[in-house]
């Protein structure tokens, strides 16, 4: 079967391509790039006019909701969006209703992932039982039936043994800890960064301390226990020059960012709008300029949708009672390629450099 | 929009001077006495005390603001400030005039009186009014009118002052 | 977004959520409306028929005495029909999301919700929800917002110090967790006060009040030196509980306002307290009942402001309606 995708803007960071050109593909392989191969007649011509055609994207926070909060979104309605936004692959954390500590719910996705036919899914697992901090939970049997590397979400281990224990035991199996940082006490109960604003509006407010102390806690277990480590979600300048700093020491660390860090930050808020009620908060405009930097060096290994969809009533409240994150992935293309429309200056193709695998290398 | 014509012809102070000897006769007949003067923002208490000043009453005029009792209120909300009411003494078993410059639709006396019983319950109360339209919303009538006065349609007339007062016209519409 | 939701087309009030981004021009009108209001306790009948028919609800989801007897009492001398729901005690504890329990109570046609909530930003998100035709006046959200006791507190100001510029008022406290602060400094700054002090240990004032437009003090004596005006803030018994202050005695003994502390202000300061007061805690009995304390007196005239503030939400209706 030899098929040719007409007229797509071509997008391929690792070849260093971003143009109007036509693709060809015989037997399921790239044949050719720009001009047909000799002989090559095209039993099916795709006109992607208008669109973008790239590689499969690899998401590595997408919340599917399912199991258990099926009436924000299932495994079948999610990794539609996904697909349609151009991602392959997703990564699914544990912090589902059941979680994901156990092989039958892993099982269960898979299953549910099949059956919906777009996507591939794969799950983290939990790093400890019930994300309690407490028991560590069964990684090998995890990792057996496909989980990816362990997580405890965002629910700090607050017994630093423990945390200790799950990163040694993790680093026997190989397995990458995922570690979304939160310090467990500080900015406690808070609903959006400290700063003048959370001043004014009297919200509850988280500090940009309580990320980096949590990195830094990590960080210090990290360079003991040599456990690779991801950093997901980071917010602030500070927590991710600590993990740029213990990388260059020979820290096996990697981070993330969603991409709205890149777009947003806490004045956003405005007065109340809990569109912009997300863990962690959006931070200042410092910190959303050091994460763009980090992003451009490299420091930011990957950007991630940290798609996290809702039903109404989620939103529908006032500002601290709200739900937490943002449906990312359906506008996660536009987001990348024009940065907010109307107020933030367009971010260059380029970004889609970090949604591929291995491909951090594009300038 | 409003274009205002010249001053309407009526010597205010003498007809404000009539008012106060036929006011006095109708006190005095009907044994009205220590009658407590009493007059409507903002026009009204113009007239009020110099009435007041002919009659040489002792105690001092009360004023009334009616925007707490105005029936347009739910049409279109709550006046600009002017001064609040203020009766000095109280109304309880008195005699009240209330004096007005404008009697037209009846709704502002309306108003005027039902702010009045709720400082307490006079024994009477004697309507003045400067000009008196004749055209009337409302089953009142005034005691003592200085000028009948009739518009077309559109025209309106206003007490300006308080020194002078002088009547002006205007016609909306124009 | 806020002055945009609170005022009409032409620039008149139609919520009361907060004094943030008023004009002086408005909050003076308040003032002005408030004053023509003072009359109306006084009189025999204490009522003026200006909200007859209008249905009011004072929709408190947290406890409360004053504010919502002075709002009761406020709607009630305005002619209005009050209802007063404690909503702790009602549906939200049957799981009834704010929500349907706004369109039930708008279904009853209600044309003014006057809203107490725990959560900053709760009016806000109702003046969202109901139609058109429906005032909110934020009785207190949080920690955000208690505009109607930041106006009574700038009425009584300028009743006894005649108006606001060039005077200097320090708010003693616990300034983090005051709506009534918050407030207060908004409306302090826009009538004209250019010397505005936040005073209190660095646990109870929080970062960025100098964007607010007031001035931190950490030192007590420091702080209301020289000053027109004392506002002292009650101090609640949790901030002890959760590592903000070790005790009410040790507050007492840096932050207490005695007379020997007053001293330090200038002689004809005025003392505001937004209540309930802890004698002892924050402000010792003799100053509280002292002759510089005007603290019944805010209360008084939190009566007339809030008529004020009703009467002209109400009245402009009047627009959104036709």
């Amino acid at each position: 079967m030899n098929i040719r995708i007409s007229n797509g803007r071509l997008v391929d960071p690792a070849n260093r391509l971003d143009d109007t050109q036509d693709l060809f593909i015989s037997n399921g392989r790239i044949v050719a790039i720009g001009r047909a191969p000799r002989g090559f007649a095209a039993q099916r011509v795709i006109d992607a006019g208008g669109c973008l055609v790239t590689p499969g994207f690899v998401d590595i926070a997408t919340h599917l909701r399912e199991p258990g909060q099926e009436h924000k979104g299932t495994i079948a309605s999610e990794t539609a969006a996904a697909v349609a936004s151009g991602f392959t692959t997703v990564c699914c954390p544990p912090n589902t209703q059941p979680i994901i500590d156990t092989p039958a719910v892993v099982e269960l996705i898979h299953h549910r992932a099949q059956q919906a036919n777009s996507a591939r899914v794969v799950p983290l697992g939990a790093l400890t039982q019930g994300l309690a901090g407490k028991v560590l939970s069964e990684m090998a049997a995890l990792k057996g039936m496909g989980c990816v590397g362990v997580s405890n979400a965002r629910e700090p281990v607050t017994d630093t043994n423990v945390l200790r224990r799950a990163m040694e035991y993790a680093t026997t199996l190989d397995l990458t800890v995922h570690i979304q940082p939160r310090d467990a006490w500080l900015g406690r109960g808070g609903c959006m960064h400290e700063s003048p604003l959370s001043t004014r509006l009297g919200l509850p407010s988280i500090p940009a301390a309580a990320e980096a102390m949590e990195v830094a806690r990590v960080l210090m277990l990290c360079e003991a226990t040599g456990t690779k480590v991801h950093f997901g979600r980071i917010s602030s300048g500070r927590a991710l020059s600590l993990i740029t700093e213990a990388r260059q020491r020979g820290a096996r660390v990697t981070a993330d960012t969603g991409i709205a860090y890149l777009l947003m930050t806490a004045d956003d808020i405005g007065t109340f709008d809990p569109a912009y009620h997300v863990q962690p908060p959006f931070r200042g405009e410092e910190d959303r300029t050091a994460l763009r930097q980090g992003h451009k060096r490299g420091d930011v290994d990957a950007l991630c949708s940290d798609h996290q969809p809702h039903n109404r009533d989620a939103k529908a409240a006032p500002f601290e009672s709200t739900e937490p994150g943002i449906s990312m992935l359906d506008t996660f293309v536009d987001a990348v390629e024009g940065g907010r429309a109307r107020h933030r200056r367009p971010a260059p193709g380029r970004g889609f450099c970090h949604l591929c695998a291995g491909t951090n290398t594009w300038p | 929009m409003s274009k205002s014509k010249p001053v309407v012809d009526l010597d205010v102070e003498a007809v404000i001077a009539d008012m106060a000897t036929r006011l006095k006769q109708f006190l005095k007949a009907s044994k009205r006495s220590k009658p407590l003067i009493v007059g409507v923002h903002t026009g009204g208490v113009w007239v009020a005390h110099a009435l007041h000043e002919a009659l040489g009453l002792g105690e001092a005029v009360g004023e009334l603001n009616i925007a707490f009792y105005r029936d347009d209120f739910s049409r279109i909300g709550m006046h600009p400030t002017v001064s609040p009411s203020n009766l000095p003494v109280a109304v309880e078993d008195r005699h009240l005039v209330l004096v007005d410059d404008i009697l037209y639709s009846g709704r502002t006396v309306r108003a005027a009186m039902n702010e009045i019983f709720d400082y307490g319950r006079p024994a009477s109360i004697t309507l003045a009014v400067l000009i008196d339209r004749e055209e009337r919303d409302l089953p009142i009538r005034a005691d003592i009118v200085g000028a009948t006065m009739q518009l077309a349609a559109g025209e309106h007339v206003k007490l300006t002052g308080p020194q002078p007062m002088k009547l002006e016209l205007s016609k909306v519409g124009a | 977004m806020s002055l945009a939701l609170q005022t009409d087309s032409k620039g008149r009030l139609r919520h009361f959520l907060t004094v943030e981004g008023l004009p002086r021009s408005l909050l003076t009108e308040i003032l002005d409306n408030a004053e023509r209001f003072t009359g109306v306790g006084e009189r025999a009948v204490k009522k003026v028929p200006l909200l007859r028919g209008k249905t009011v609800i004072n929709l408190f989801f947290e406890p409360s005495t004053r504010t919502r007897t002075t709002f009761d009492l406020a709607a009630k001398r305005l002619s209005a029909d009050v209802m007063n729901i404690s909503i702790e005690t009602s549906s939200a504890k049957k799981g009834e999301s704010l929500a349907d329990t706004l369109r039930n109570l708008e279904a009853m046609h209600t044309d003014m919700f006057v809203v107490r909530h725990q959560s900053s930003g709760a009016p806000f998100y109702i003046a969202q929800q109901v139609g058109p035709e429906v005032s909110v006046i934020n009785g207190g959200d949080g920690r955000h917002s208690h505009p109607t006791q930041a106006m009574l507190d700038a009425f009584t100001i300028r009743r006894v110090k005649g108006g606001f510029d060039g005077l200097s008022v320090a708010i003693v406290g616990d300034i983090a967790h005051s709506r009534v602060a918050r407030s207060e400094i908004h409306a302090l700054r826009t009538l004209g006060v250019s010397d505005l002090r936040a005073v209190g240990p660095r646990t109870l004032v929080p970062t960025g009040i100098e964007a607010m437009g007031a001035t931190p003090y950490y030192d007590m004596e420091e702080g209301i030196r020289g000053c027109d005006v004392i506002v002292m803030l009650r101090l609640q018994q949790e901030r002890m509980d959760s590592a903000l202050l070790p005790s009410a005695h040790e507050y007492f003994q840096l932050y207490g306002l005695t007379q020997q502390r007053l001293k330090l202000a200038k002689r004809d300061v005025t003392v505001m307290h937004p209540g309930p007061i802890n004698r002892g805690i924050e402000i010792e009995s003799a100053v509280a009942d002292g002759s510089q304390s005007v603290i019944l007196q805010q209360v008084t005239h939190g009566i007339a402001v809030r008529m004020a503030v009703m009467a002209m939400c109400m009245g402009n209706q009047a627009e959104a309606g036709e």
